[in-house]
């Protein structure tokens, strides 16, 4: 199975502040109920986009100014909650290629990882400062360079890192294991049989 | 060299290492479930791949199952299409399925144990973040994501790392109306809720060694929401008695085979552990939460924090909590009029949640204007309390006596909180929205303090309501 090597992404960027996003802000459980993830993309952080009759709320992803971002912003202890790949499945499928954070969450980090969407942690005065680069200018492309390590916005470079594994699953193409693990399917075998329990 | 039971349980279920770092990891236990399996059977037969080991992955249907009408179809299309996606996908590759009609079914993280599945010094995954529940065994148990659940369906094993092991102490007797509830709740709200990123917990001192396996079960349960993926305690003959005659533990000679494997798994005394952090029972009170995390949380008798007194970088999350609570900074938790009380899910809905609770309810009644539900964590549970006629005190106290699910604990069933209606819940999320509608409000407690709740219509402690010293 060959994937894409991710060394590289360019876009657009939007900041959604605030520390803790769970996941059931990111997608609401109501919205869990379908048996493919198609269509999720429309339901990302519905609760805080939407009121409750279905109009616009104001929310940095209903800002016309930036439509079409593909770098999310957002605070500490990103993707918490839940294990639902749900989650990075709707801002995926929003649009969303990286998330930028100041810290993220375990299960939402692997599993965004193994979509190949890369979770970079930044410092929260450079995230804010690339923020308000954003803020200044919503047309602004950012590129986030996984084998350097680092964000560049408007000639100004920010440390951007991934632990060295999902960094190196990334950047090789090897940021789904299942090739890896059908490899490994003898040595399944061989160790399955050493437990009484898999009898 | 001195190993802890993590490192027991990993080395016995590594297949080998790979090229990143990571473990492929054999998984021995598969759990699965209607909202996060679909997809993952989708993505096996996009790649022309089959279930490896069929007989060591189980199934059951708990998110979206109705608690009332329970006849299919269900009246909820996606709902019903979701039962039959997970009915077509077992048939197929042959998993058994603890279906509604078995009368085993129920919350999956109840099911596995109540079955005699969970057992001591395995793997356990499930695509459900509460999968720490199993590590009450002595399991190495921990949520994963839909595409994982597709690897392990096709390979039994995940790229995992292996956690490090922060043992958590705590010591001494609880006092009494303190339950296994509080003292996690407790332990979240001093540790945080990414306190445990990185690490599993292992939790022992005299406090557990005396919990009995339902109430480890319940601690367990919650780690996730202290951030830690694996919780556990080390298997001991609380475990062994708990497993002993189910219907998937090991029989006759293979039984005390068993029993010797099993407590050769716990860590090792002496081990070293890359922390230690410990508590005494004693300090802990009657604990419910004000906020939108479990982190965010205080004694019966506290005040709602201001955000003004906490650390500089909790105090934007506690104005937002504060505001979306609708509750004032400085004021007493207890006495705020509750709405809904919530006695269900997979943190506090086994039997002897339930039994505990009705000593206290029996003869009482449920405050007018509150609606009060009891979700049984499984089918399993129902029937036993049916038979002992704890369904029946609660009926008769007011409460609606429902069949088994997830139900309240996240909503995707019928049963929601509307508008900014506030809950009285034993579950174990108070996120914003968590309880199915986007302004309802989740006070996370234990399920004496719902029933306190549910009685005097406001959160209560639940020692003054019943009495308790
Ligand atoms: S009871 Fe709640 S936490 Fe437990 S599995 Fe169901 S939805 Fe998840």
């Amino acid at each position: 199975m060959a994937l894409d090597k991710i060394t590289q992404i360019t876009g657009r960027g939007v900041y959604v502040p605030g520390d803790d996003t769970d996941t059931d802000r990111i997608i609401p459980a109501r919205f869990m109920k379908c048996v493919t993830f198609d269509g999720l993309g429309e339901y990302a952080y519905y609760d805080e986009r939407r009121a409750d009759d279905g109009t616009d709320k104001s929310h940095p992803l209903n800002d016309p100014r930036f439509f079409g971002a593909r770098f999310l912003l957002s605070g500490s202890n990103f993707g918490c909650g839940s294990s639902r790949e749900h989650a990075p499945q709707a801002l995926y499928r929003f649009g969303f290629r990286a998330v930028l954070a100041e810290s993220f969450a375990e299960i939402f980090f692997g599993n965004s990882t193994t979509l190949g969407m890369p979770c970079a942690v930044m410092a929260a005065g450079d995230l804010r400062a690339l923020a308000g680069l954003i803020e200044e200018d919503p047309a602004l492309l950012i590129t986030l360079d996984l084998l350097e390590g680092k964000v560049t916005a408007a000639d100004v470079d920010f440390p951007a890192t991934l632990p060295d594994h999902a960094r190196e699953a990334l950047v090789s193409g090897k940021w789904d294991a299942i090739a890896d693990l059908l490899e490994g399917l003898p040595d399944v075998e061989r160790v399955a049989a050493t437990l009484p329990y898999f009898a | 060299m001195k190993e802890t039971l993590l490192d027991k349980v990993w080395a016995a279920h590594t297949v080998r290492e790979l090229p990143n770092g990571s473990t492929q990891l054999l998984i021995g236990t598969h759990l699965i479930h209607e909202v996060t399996s679909p997809q993952a059977f989708g993505m096996l037969r996009d790649l022309g791949l089959k279930v490896k080991f069929p007989q060591r992955t189980f199934a059951t249907v708990d998110h979206i199952v109705p608690t009332d009408e329970r006849e299919e179809p269900f009246s909820d299309q996606l709902a019903d299409e979701m039962i039959k996606a997970l009915r077509a996908n077992c048939r197929e590759a042959g998993i058994t399925f603890f279906d509604l009609p078995t009368g085993h079914q129920g919350i999956v993280h109840i099911v596995g144990p109540e079955q005699g599945i969970t057992q001591p010094g395995t793997t356990i995954a499930c695509g459900d973040s509460h999968t720490s529940t199993h590590g009450a065994f002595g399991a190495i148990a921990f949520g994963i994501g839909t595409s994982q659940v597709r690897d392990v369906l096709a390979t039994q094993t995940m790229a995992i790392r292996k956690p490090k092991v922060r043992r958590i102490n705590v010591d001494g007797k609880l006092s009494p109306g303190v339950y296994a509830k509080d003292v996690i709740l407790h332990i979240i709200r001093r540790l945080g809720v990414n306190g445990g990123i990185g690490f599993a917990y292992e939790y022992g001192g005299s406090t557990f060694d005396a919990f009995t396996q339902e109430e480890r079960m319940t601690v367990c349960n919650m780690s996730i929401e202290g951030g830690a993926r694996v919780g556990y305690v080390n298997p001991d003959k609380t475990t062994f008695d708990y497993l002993q005659g189910r219907r998937y533990a090991p029989q006759g000679a293979a039984w005390e085979k068993a029993l010797t494997r099993w407590s050769a798994f716990a860590s090792d005394a002496g081990v070293a552990y890359d922390d230690v952090v410990g508590f005494h029972a004693g300090e802990i009170a009657p604990t419910v939460t004000w906020g939108i995390n479990p982190g965010q949380a205080i004694f019966i008798d506290e005040r709602v924090p201001r955000p003004e007194d906490l650390a500089e970088k909790d105090r934007a999350t506690a104005a937002e909590a504060l505001a979306h609570m609708k509750l004032t900074p400085g004021q007493p938790i207890k006495g705020v009029p509750v709405d809904v009380a919530f006695l269900g899910s997979c943190t506090n809905a086994r039997l002897s949640d339930l039994t505990e609770v009705a000593r206290y309810v029996k003869g009482r009644t449920v405050r007018a204007g509150v609606k009060a539900i009891v979700v049984p964590g499984s089918q399993g549970v129902a029937t036993l309390a049916e038979k002992m006629g704890i369904a029946e005190i609660f009926r008769a106290a007011g409460f609606e006596w429902r069949g088994a699910g997830c139900s309240m604990c996240l909503g995707m069933n019928p049963d929601k909180l509307v508008g900014d209606q506030l809950c009285a819940s034993s579950s174990n999320r108070n996120f914003k929205g968590r309880q199915g509608s986007p302004t309802g409000r989740t006070v996370l407690m234990s399920p004496l303090m719902v029933a306190a709740a549910a009685i005097t219509g406001e959160i209560a402690d639940a020692r003054e309501v019943f009495s308790i010293s």
